[in-house]
């Protein structure tokens, strides 16, 4: 048996080695396939259906979009506990905006075109300035990020009580609510076109990747473990539009879309709902967020300070003021979730957000960003919080109760950071 | 080889003063440096030689005194601003980002750019792997974290980091004490050549021998103020522990 292992073993080893994908990402994709297989077995398929990916996919998207930035602010060696109450103020803040505050300042009717994305700059607004202040607090006055997000936690979460008497605020206007999901998606045949020029992209990274080196004389990986990469690229991107784009809109809400064109509908038609604008949204904030890690000399000050905030700043690096960035740059990413939050429920609710602080440093750390600091990337933290997302839906479905559901998920955040650290002892990464 | 003292110095720092709450870290001391001059700075831990030099090097910033250089005063508030001088220090600690590969802490705070602004990695990899040619030939971990790296090639890359940037005025804490025999050796070499240069080189040191071997002249610290600064070729090992020790000049043997 061991040595059956032991010989599967080896020439895998050096298969992936050629690939060379990280080993703690196929760990992580390992790890999500084996959940969803799981569960998928114990709904009797239902869980892999188009249109539980579907639903999936668009329940992981504000999550995910506050676990990019937390990576960036768990990497500086700071946590943000604010995060869900922050959310809370931007989404009350654009709620207000575009129901009450801009139609009484401004006069701005109802619907008026103006309305949905001057709420989203307010809120933007509002998310960045908070975090700045947050990040003021912390590195100008130099109080524990611990205790200034602790206090936010309190401190937003009631701000945004305030501002709405803690009424749920809605109905939020439909060019807002595109934003969540369901309600904003971009059909079959622009999806397929995404899908085919984010290919291309992929495989252009890869060549230009590839040329760059031998360019500066630099060892490359076969060539064959170039192509299947591209290939697995282009399979799971393809292969997730066809999944989005085979879930397909009910047919009275078809009906309905038709109506208010003044058009009937064709007898028999069925339409796909395709990538949701919400997950162009995460994929847009994924490769921002992404690039500025790896490819600016902010990132490059972040992972820094990180590794070690005495040297970054006898090299001349403001501390300070990148603290400031880091948590703006949450702030914003806060506000950006906040939207997408809303719009998916069509309104602003007091509870929304709550516990996302939560979701989203688990997110960040199941997907191995050290809490030591100097160790994280972006699209982890991403994969974090569709592993998160993936369990909490997964035992809804399967009827796990609702405490036995907190109790796993609380569960397994201890555990992805035992096995993280003994991954790390094993492997001698720091 | 002999140092031309007539002309301006390099640095002129005087009467420099530091407290902590309350303790007198650095008294009324002033030292100088000359192009091309090697100037060890003695003293026992805790006697301020590290703090003096923190404030040439922009970690602290003095209370009170003057720094010069080229004659002309100097407002050093921060590493940045010690950068502007073309002042570069090798701290004792080496200040490494332990993440991060050779390239990326050679050129930490100031990377090089493609023209859209992001950061050059694979030229700043090319550059790493010039002076290192030139620095330990036996380098070729450029792209691991230097974590992963012994002691004597993070001091490489240390050492690498402060002389890339042409650097005119070199600050030194115990650049030796993690090294072996032959990697010392290297750095004695270093230092001789970068003397030839013209380049003023302050260096700290517990080591008597070192100091007797590498440097010009020598100023030595005790409990915060300045005993005295003497020629090295004036002078034996006993004398600088004089010095060191009793906190005694040799020259007031002479006098007595």
């Amino acid at each position: 048996m061991a040595e059956t292992t032991g010989a599967g073993a080896a020439p895998k080893r050096g298969f992936l080695k050629a690939l060379e994908i990280d080993t703690r990402l196929l760990g992580m994709i390992g790890a999500f396939i084996a959940v969803c297989l799981v569960f998928n077995l114990m709904t009797d398929g239902r869980f892999l259906t188009a249109r539980n990916i579907f639903n999936l996919t668009i329940q992981t998207v504000s999550v995910a979009i506050m676990a990019t930035g937390m990576v960036f602010v768990i990497v500086t060696r700071h946590i943000d506990l604010s995060v869900g109450s922050l959310l809370a103020t931007c989404s009350a803040v654009m709620a207000m905006m575009q129901t009450r505050w801009l139609p009484d300042m401004l006069g701005l009717e109802i619907g008026h075109p103006l309305l949905p994305w001057l709420s989203i700059l307010s809120g933007l607004a509002v998310g960045g300035a908070i975090g700045a202040f947050n990040g003021w607090l912390v590195g100008y006055l130099t109080i524990p990020a611990f205790i200034v997000t602790l206090g936010g936690l309190l401190v937003w979460r009631n701000v945004a009580w305030y501002m709405t008497s803690g009424q749920t605020i809605g109905p939020l206007d439909p060019t807002y609510v595109a934003f969540g999901g369901i309600n904003g998606t971009l059909g079959p045949a622009a999806s397929w076109v995404v899908g085919l020029a984010a290919t291309a992209v992929g495989v252009f990274a890869l060549v230009s990747a590839r040329r760059a080196k031998v360019g500066h004389g630099q060892p490359v990986k076969p060539l064959w473990a170039e192509v299947v990469l591209a290939a697995l690229i282009a399979a799971a991107i393809l292969g997730f539009v066809a999944i989005l784009n085979a879930y397909d809109i009910p047919s009275a809400r078809l009906a309905r879309i038709f109506e208010a064109r003044g058009e009937t509908m064709p007898e028999g038609y069925t339409e796909g709902y395709g990538i949701p604008y919400s997950v162009l949204l995460l994929i847009f904030i994924a490769i921002v967020m992404t690039v500025t890690a790896q490819r600016t000399r902010l990132g490059r000050y972040i992972f820094a300070t990180g590794g070690n905030p005495d040297a970054a700043e006898l090299s001349g690096i403001n501390t300070r003021l990148l603290t400031v960035k880091i948590f703006a740059i949450m702030g914003v990413l806060c506000a950006l979730a906040g939207m997408v939050a809303s719009a998916r429920l069509a309104n602003h609710s007091n509870d929304i957000g709550t516990l996302d602080e939560l979701r989203v440093i688990a997110a960040a750390v199941i997907g191995g960003t050290a809490l030591s600091g100097g160790i994280g990337t972006i699209y982890g933290a991403i994969l974090g919080a569709l592993i998160m997302q993936s369990l909490q839906s997964g035992m809804a479905m399967v009827g796990v109760d609702a405490p036995f559901q907190n109790i796993v998920v609380g569960a397994v955040l201890v555990l992805a950071v035992l096995i993280d650290i003994i991954y790390r002892k094993r492997t001698g990464a720091s | 080889m002999a140092i031309d003292r007539t002309g301006t110095p390099l640095v002129e720092m005087e009467n420099m003063c530091i407290s902590f709450g309350g303790i007198r870290a650095v008294d009324d001391v002033s030292v100088n440096l000359w192009p091309g001059e090697v100037v060890g700075l003695l003293g026992h831990n805790g006697a301020g030689k590290s703090t003096l030099i923190k404030m040439l090097s922009g970690a602290y910033h003095a209370d009170r005194g003057t720094i010069r250089i080229n004659g002309e005063e100097a407002h050093i508030h921060n590493p940045r601003d010690a950068r502007r001088y073309n002042i570069e220090t090798i701290y004792q600690t080496l200040a490494l980002a332990d993440n991060l590969n050779a390239s990326a802490n050679l050129f930490l705070g100031r990377e090089l750019v493609t023209a859209t602004g992001l950061v050059d990695d694979a030229r700043m990899e090319a550059e790493t792997a010039r002076i290192m040619a030139r620095l330990n030939p036996n380098f070729r971990k450029f792209r691991d974290p230097v974590s992963a790296l012994s002691g004597g090639q993070r001091q490489s890359v240390a050492i690498a980091r402060a002389v890339y940037f042409n650097a005119r005025i070199l600050i030194m804490d115990e650049p030796t004490a993690a090294l072996g025999p032959h990697e010392t050796q290297m750095v004695s070499e270093l230092i001789e050549e970068l003397k030839r240069q013209g380049i003023g080189i302050f260096l700290i040191s517990h080591d008597i021998h070192d100091v007797m071997k590498l440097c010009d002249r020598a100023s030595v610290m005790k409990n915060g103020q300045l005993v005295g600064t003497v020629d090295v070729a004036k002078v034996t090992d006993d004398d600088l522990l004089g010095m060191i020790i009793l906190g005694k000049h040799p020259g007031q043997h002479a006098a007595a």
